[in-house]
C-alpha cells in the first residue's frame, strides 16, 4: 500500500499548468487543485440556512409515529366552517376545492344550470359541456357502483341507462324524481297462480309482443287471453297493447329490450321462452334508493339532465 | 495545504474602442430596443387584446403579431428549441462562441452596467484607485450612485419582462398603484434583484462558474473554428516579446533581432471582461467578445503597424494550413436546421383553423334502443383556433343509413378562442350479416364564416 506522499505544492507557472496539492500518490499522481469560488461557499451555506428556515416553517422530520409539523399554519373552510392547520398540501387542495377560484366559478355556473329551464340547458352547448363533465363524476361517486360507469347496467340487477326504454320515464322530471325519492320496481311472482302450460303460454305471447317469431301460435294465443284477461291480469301494468305503464314502472314489453333476462343474448325461441317464462313464475322486485337527502338539488338537476342525454332523452 | 476556495479576483475592465465595440454596441442597441419597446407595441385585432406580443397564460394563448399560438402548438415550441440548439452548435462549430460575446443577454446587460460603473467611477485607473482608498464620503457617494442606477436598469428590466405577460399600460398602472397582481410584483422584484446581482455584481462569474453553454460550447470547436487568437509566432518571433523601451520602436528592426511584435502593453489583458491574457492561449473563459482584438489593433494603428497581432483566426490558420469551413459536420447540423426551420414554417403557415376530436364513449360501447337499431356515442372536442367567431354543423357520413342526433344542438357556435365538448348519438339500423365494426367519419362543418374547410375525424361504429 503506497501512502500519499508529499512534496512542494505548485503554483501554476506556465500557461496550462494547474495548480497541484502537493499531494502524491504512487509516486507520480498529483491532486490537482481547482480551489473554487469562495461565493460558492457562501451560496451552500445560504442554502443550509435556507433549509433550516423550511424546517421551521413546514412540516419535515419524521419522528417515530409522528412528524416536525413547522410553524406555518393554513386556514380553510370546510362547508362554510373555518379549520386551521399546519401548513400541508392536503389542506391547500382542501382550501382549493372550497374557496378557489375555479371551485367558486364552478359552484356559480351550477347554480346557474340549475336555476335555468331544462330547454335552455339542453339548448346550450356550454351548458351541456358542463353538464357533462360535472355529473360525470357524482354519477361516477353514487350511481356507477351499480349502473355501471356510463349506465350500461347489468341485465339481471340493474337497468341500462343508456338506451331509450325508461321504466319510471325519460324525462328530466321523472328522472329527478326518480334520483330524488327512489323507486320501488314490483312484479308479483306468478308461481302460485299459473301452471306449466299457463307460463309457457304467456311466456310465448310476451315474446311475439317484442316481435319474436317462432312461437306455437295456440300458445301465443293462449297467452294473449291469460295475459289480457282476469287470470293473469298482466294489462293492469303493461297494458292492452304492452306498452308498459311508467306511473308503475311497468316497462314496455313490444320493444326487444329486457332488464331482467338476457332474451337477446339466447340462441333458440325455446330458451328464450324458459327465460321469461322463469321471470314471470318468479316475479321481479327492484329498489332503486332515495338520493334525495345525499346530492343537493342542484346536484340531482345536472344528473337528471346527464342522464336523460345518455339514451339520448326520451 | 493550498487554499481550496479561492476568494474572488477583481477584475477593472478598461474601456476600448474600435470595431467590434461598436458591432457589439448595435447590437446591444437593437436588442433593447425590441426588449424594452416591443411589450408596447399596439396591434389591431377584431377580437382579443390590442398588445403586439402577449403571452396570456391563465387565458393559455401567445399573440404574437397576427400569429396566435395554442398550447396544441407545443410541437413549434419543440422545433423554434431544437432550431435555437442547432443554430448555436452550427455558429460555434464555425465561428467560436459568437453567441457568448454578441448575444448574449449577460454579455448584454453586463455591458451596459459597465458603462454606467465608467460613468460614475471613471475608467479602469480610477475605479482601482477608488477601491483602494478608504471609505470615504465621495467613495461612499459613487459606490452608491452606481448601485442606485444599476438597481434602476434592473427594475426597468424586470417590469418590462413583466410587461409581456399582460397588457402593458394596464399593468404598469396597476403596477405603480398597488393594484397589480402578487405575481407581476414578485417576478419584477426577482428578476430586478438577479439583474443586479448576475449584471453588476457577480458579472464573468456566471460565464465562469454558473452557465453550462459557456462550458460545452468548448466541445463544438474543432481546428477550423473561428477563434479569437494572438499569432504566436508573430507576437513572439525567436527572442520573445519585448517593450517598446527594450525592443524599440521599429518593426523591421525588432524582426531583425528575431523580437516579436508584441510590446507588452498589456492593453489586451486590462479590456478583458473576463480577466484572463488571451496570450496564453485558448481558454475556456474566454467569451468572444472580441474586445482585445480591438485593443491590440488600436495600439498596431498607434505604432503605423499592421493590424491583426491578435485576430479572429483558426487553429489551422494560425499553422499556415487552409480553415476548411464546408464539411460534414456544417452539413451535419445545417441540413436538420434548415428542415426543421422549413417544417416549423409550414407548421406555421398551414395552421388549423379548427381543432376537433372525436373519441367514442367506450362504457357502454353500443346499446340496443327499442326500435332495435344500435346507437353509439361519442364525445367530440372542438376548440376555434381563429380569432373570429364560428359557427359549425356536426355531420356523420360515411355509414349509410346511420342517424345522427345531437339532442336539440344544431349548430355550434364558438366564440374565438373558445372550446367546447359535444356528446352525439349516433343511431344505426345494421342490415343482417353486417360487419360488428363500420367505418365512420365526422364532418364538422364551418357554416360561418364561407370558406373553410370542413374538418373530417374517422371512427368506427360497433354494432355487437
Amino acid at each position: 500500500m503506497n501512502e500519499p506522499g508529499h512534496e512542494q505544492q505548485s503554483a501554476p507557472g506556465k500557461p496550462g499548468e494547474v495548480e497541484t496539492t502537493g499531494h502524491v500518490w504512487d509516486g507520480d499522481l498529483r491532486e490537482y487543485n481547482n480551489p473554487l469560488p469562495r461565493w460558492w461557499l457562501w451560496s451552500f451555506y445560504a442554502t443550509v440556512v435556507f433549509s433550516l428556515i423550511y424546517w421551521l416553517l413546514y412540516p419535515a422530520w419524521p419522528i417515530a409515529g409522528t412528524y416536525t409539523k413547522g410553524i406555518a399554519w393554513i386556514n380553510y373552510e370546510v362547508e362554510g366552517e373555518s379549520q386551521r392547520s399546519h401548513w400541508n398540501s392536503r389542506a391547500l387542495l382542501v382550501r382549493d376545492m372550497q374557496t378557489g377560484d375555479a371551485a367558486v366559478r364552478q359552484r356559480e355556473f351550477l347554480q346557474v344550470i340549475a336555476e335555468a329551464d331544462h330547454d335552455t340547458v339542453l339548448s346550450d352547448t356550454d351548458m351541456l359541456a358542463f353538464v357533462n363533465s360535472y355529473a360525470r363524476g357524482i354519477f361516477g361517486d353514487f350511481c356507477a357502483a351499480c349502473h355501471q360507469t356510463g349506465g350500461a347496467g347489468i341485465i339481471g340487477l340493474y337497468p341500462n341507462l343508456a338506451d331509450d326504454n325508461w321504466h319510471w320515464g325519460g324525462t328530466i322530471q321523472a328522472i329527478e324524481q326518480t334520483i330524488t325519492r327512489g323507486r320501488m320496481g314490483y312484479m308479483p311472482p306468478y308461481r302460485e297462480t299459473f301452471d306449466d302450460q299457463q307460463a309457457d303460454a304467456v311466456a310465448a305471447y310476451v315474446l311475439s309482443l317484442a316481435g319474436h317469431e317462432g312461437g306455437d301460435p295456440e300458445q301465443v294465443s293462449l297467452g294473449g287471453s291469460i295475459f289480457q284477461g282476469y287470470e293473469g291480469g298482466c294489462y293492469a301494468c303493461h297494458g292492452r297493447e304492452g306498452l308498459g305503464l311508467k306511473s308503475q314502472g311497468a316497462p314496455n314489453l313490444t320493444n326487444d329490450i329486457w332488464q331482467n333476462i338476457d332474451v337477446t343474448g339466447a340462441q333458440s325461441h325455446a330458451e328464450r321462452q324458459a327465460l321469461v317464462r322463469d321471470l314471470i313464475l318468479r316475479g321481479v322486485q327492484r329498489e332503486m334508493p332515495a338520493f334525495g337527502d345525499r346530492l343537493s338539488p342542484a346536484e340531482i338537476r345536472v344528473l337528471a339532465t346527464y342522464v336523460h342525454q345518455l339514451g339520448g332523452g326520451l | 495545504m493550498s487554499e481550496q476556495y479561492q476568494a474572488r479576483i477583481p477584475i477593472y475592465p478598461r474601456s476600448v474602442k474600435g470595431r467590434f465595440r461598436n458591432l457589439k454596441w448595435a447590437v446591444l442597441a437593437l436588442a433593447y430596443g425590441v426588449f424594452f419597446l416591443l411589450p408596447w407595441l399596439r396591434w389591431e385585432r377584431a377580437f382579443g387584446p390590442d398588445q403586439a406580443v402577449l403571452f396570456d397564460i391563465p387565458g393559455r394563448r401567445f399573440y404574437l403579431f397576427n400569429l396566435l399560438v395554442h398550447p396544441q402548438d407545443i410541437f413549434w415550441l419543440a422545433a423554434v428549441l431544437i432550431i435555437l440548439a442547432l443554430l448555436l452548435f452550427m455558429v460555434t462549430g464555425l465561428a467560436g462562441r459568437v453567441f457568448c460575446g454578441y448575444f448574449c443577454f449577460q454579455t448584454l446587460w453586463t455591458d451596459v452596467f459597465m458603462a454606467i460603473e465608467r460613468a460614475i467611477q471613471g475608467d479602469r485607473g480610477a475605479r482601482m484607485r477608488l477601491d483602494r482608498s478608504g471609505w470615504t464620503a465621495g467613495r461612499l457617494l459613487k459606490k452608491g450612485a452606481t448601485h442606485a442606477v444599476w438597481l434602476g436598469v434592473a427594475f426597468l428590466t424586470g417590469l418590462t419582462f413583466t410587461l409581456y405577460w399582460a397588457d402593458a399600460p394596464a399593468l404598469t398602472a396597476a403596477f405603480f398603484t398597488g393594484q397589480a397582481p402578487f405575481a407581476a410584483y414578485a417576478t419584477t422584484g426577482l428578476l430586478t434583484l438577479t439583474t443586479w446581482l448576475l449584471a453588476g455584481v457577480l458579472r464573468e462569474q456566471v460565464c465562469t462558474y454558473m452557465c453550462p453553454y459557456a462550458r460545452f460550447q468548448s466541445v463544438m470547436f474543432d481546428r477550423d473554428t473561428l477563434i479569437i487568437s494572438y499569432d504566436r509566432d508573430r507576437g513572439e518571433g525567436t527572442a520573445g516579446r519585448a517593450t517598446l523601451r527594450d525592443g524599440g520602436r521599429d518593426l523591421a528592426a525588432r524582426r531583425e533581432g528575431g523580437v516579436g511584435d508584441c510590446i507588452d502593453c498589456d492593453y489586451c489583458v486590462q479590456v478583458c471582461p473576463v480577466g484572463i491574457d488571451i496570450r496564453d492561449g485558448l481558454q475556456y473563459q474566454c467569451i468572444h467578445c472580441a474586445l482585445c482584438v480591438d485593443a491590440c489593433d488600436a495600439v498596431m494603428d498607434r505604432l503605423k503597424w499592421p493590424r491583426g497581432l491578435v485576430r479572429y483566426t483558426s487553429e489551422h490558420a494560425l499553422a499556415g494550413q487552409r480553415t476548411r469551413l464546408l464539411k460534414p459536420k456544417t452539413l451535419g447540423y445545417g441540413v436538420p436546421l434548415l428542415l426543421i426551420t422549413l417544417l416549423l414554417a409550414w407548421g406555421v403557415a398551414h395552421q388549423a383553423p379548427l381543432d376537433a376530436s372525436v373519441s367514442q364513449v367506450r362504457q357502454p360501447l353500443f346499446v340496443r334502443l327499442s326500435d332495435g337499431s344500435i346507437q353509439n356515442s361519442y364525445e367530440i372536442k372542438v376548440n376555434n383556433k381563429t380569432q373570429y367567431p364560428m359557427t359549425l354543423e356536426v355531420r356523420v357520413s360515411g355509414l349509410d343509413g346511420a342517424v345522427l342526433d345531437m339532442g336539440r344542438i344544431e349548430q355550434v357556435t364558438l366564440m374565438p378562442e373558445h372550446r367546447t365538448t359535444l356528446l352525439a348519438r349516433v343511431r344505426y339500423q345494421a342490415p343482417p350479416g353486417a360487419a360488428r365494426q363500420q367505418a365512420l367519419v365526422f364532418e364538422l362543418v364551418p357554416v360561418m364564416p364561407e370558406g373553410l374547410d370542413p374538418v373530417l375525424v374517422g371512427s368506427q361504429f360497433i354494432l355487437r
